[in-house]
């Protein structure tokens, strides 16, 4: 009488999707941030590969939708698990020390992670709306050493900056529980590579993060 | 000696309304464990003619699971590693308020006060916790059959496990992970266990999540409250094994 619930309905199987999605958003970022961190030192090398990026046909239309499903998917999914975990307990403790058995980090993922769409939406609004706006509405011919320029103008705000690096912030605090997280949901522990990943994932947390905030502080303070 | 301020909860059945309720007690012993802090509390309120603390208890030893408390916010209260009923009053200090809830989940209804049911736990192992062993008379020696000296001691962490819930009690999303993965592990580890164990793996956690537990989040709550320090090492094995078993499946 084996359960016919089915792996995805089951919640083992919703974590390791959302593990999944969780671990494609972590190779993305590292990507993100190469390219974006080229403009730190070469203006060209930037407007090349933003170039690339914004043309080819392999990225605008296999890469970029796919990207846009995982970021869907992993929120909507956080926002399905968050809102069942809450149903699992309906009459809640009068008092609840949290603290003393577990991170912050660990139980406010919904928390980290609703500062981090908010933040998508507005990084949404500043790059990817103009863009699409440029290229596909307004049909312009491609210009291949714009996009240097249009992005050193965004970070001459200094409100904009404040946001991109509280936004690094929540996601430097998010990864410190998640990266590790991923892998234990997909059940990736063992006594010699485990304290690896541990490690790995504090690392990756802090300075992917740091990478960009230090993009955004480089082109703000260079126009001051 | 002690005199303690104690905020319980109090609720008459199941259905009834529940709410906190202070009361005092005095000259409470640092030897006492809790629960005999308690039964001074119930004696007080017999003679007075009042209606005593329901609470689970049965061994007073540490070693069944009954004795469910949620103390100061925490499962058995602040000392790792114990049951309610080895916890020691010498814990606490002269004129402390001391908050005692009953467990807190969706599966684990309150039945009245401090007591809940957890029989949820029970239909859990009726769905797979067992192996299915011919017991005609014809025992077996149990070292018949060779078991790595690891697994054997791995699954014997997993088998003290006493069934007490503080795993879901702790837990944010009141996830029963820890429990399940506790009782699939000290089969699933062994030869004897390994005949039914995909069927296990997948019956115990359909049956897990019909009861209304939460989702593991990883958040470690579980363990750190554990009274026997069940491992998360169980949870990932358990994810593994239910992944496996749910893909190769043919049902
Ligand atoms: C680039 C952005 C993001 C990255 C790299 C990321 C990464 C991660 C990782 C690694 C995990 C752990 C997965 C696991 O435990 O299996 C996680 C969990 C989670 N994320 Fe994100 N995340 C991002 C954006 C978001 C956003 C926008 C939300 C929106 C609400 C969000 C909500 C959550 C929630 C609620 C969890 C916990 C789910 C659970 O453990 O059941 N994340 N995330
Ligand atoms: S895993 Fe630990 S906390 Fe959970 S029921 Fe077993 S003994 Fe209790
Ligand atoms: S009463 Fe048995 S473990 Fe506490």
């Amino acid at each position: 009488m084996a359960s016919s619930s089915g792996l995805f309905n089951s919640s083992i199987g919703r974590k390791v999707a959302m593990a999944l999605s969780a671990l494609f958003l972590l190779i993305f970022l590292v990507q993100h941030l190469t390219i974006n961190f080229t403009s730190v030192f070469s203006e060209e090398t930037f407007n090349a590969l933003s170039h690339f990026m914004g043309t080819n046909p392999l990225v605008q239309f296999v890469l970029q939708p796919i990207l846009m499903f995982g970021v869907a998917f992993h929120f909507i999914m956080g926002f399905i698990l968050t809102a069942k975990n809450r149903a699992a307990r309906p009459v809640k403790y009068a008092q609840f020390k949290g603290s003393a058995n577990s991170s912050w980090m660990s139980r406010n993922m919904i928390w980290s992670g609703l500062f981090i769409l908010f933040f998508l939406g507005f990084h949404f609004y500043d790059f990817w709306i103009p863009e699409m706006n440029y290229k596909y509405i307004e049909q312009n011919a491609p210009v291949d050493d714009r996009y240097y320029e249009e992005v050193v103008h965004m970070f001459k705000n200094p409100i904009r900056v404040i946001v991109y690096v509280l936004a690094f912030v929540f996601l430097a605090l998010h990864l410190l529980h998640g990266f590790q997280s991923s892998f234990q949901s997909i059940g990736a522990r063992h006594p010699k590579y485990t304290p690896f990943i541990e490690k790995f994932g504090k690392a990756y947390s802090i300075l992917i993060p740091l990478g960009f905030i230090y993009i955004a502080l480089h082109h703000y303070i260079n126009q001051l | 000696m002690m005199n303690l301020t104690l905020k319980i909860w109090r609720q008459a059945s199941s259905n009834a309304q529940g709410k906190m309720v202070d009361y005092k007690v005095s000259d409470i012993d640092g030897d006492m464990s809790f629960l005999e802090m308690i039964d001074i509390l119930n004696e007080q309120l017999i003679a007075k003619g009042e209606d005593p603390v329901t609470f689970d208890h049965d061994c007073r030893e540490g070693i069944c699971g009954a004795c469910s408390m949620h103390i100061n916010g925490e499962p058995h209260g602040p000392e790792g590693a114990t049951t309610t009923c080895q916890l020691h009053m010498r814990k606490f200090k002269d004129g402390d308020t001391i908050t005692i809830e009953p467990w807190r989940a969706k599966a684990f209804p309150v039945i009245k006060d401090l007591m809940v049911d957890r029989a949820a736990f029970d239909r859990i192992i009726q769905a797979g916790g067992y192996v299915s062993t011919n017991t005609s008379g014809n025992t077996l020696d149990a070292n018949a059959i060779p078991v790595e000296k690891k697994n054997a001691d791995m699954a014997f962490n997993a088998a003290t496990c006493i069934g007490c819930g503080a795993c879901v009690a702790a837990c944010k999303n009141a996830s029963a992970m820890l429990f399940v993965s506790a009782k699939v592990a000290q089969l699933s580890l062994l030869p004897q266990g390994q005949v039914e164990a995909k069927d296990r793996v997948r019956n115990m956690v359909n049956q897990m999540d019909l009861e209304g537990f939460g989702h593991c989040t990883n958040t470690g709550a579980c363990s750190a409250e554990c009274p026997k320090e069940i491992s998360l090492d169980n949870i990932a094995r358990m994810n593994r094994e239910y992944l496996s078993a749910s893909i190769t499946a043919e049902d």
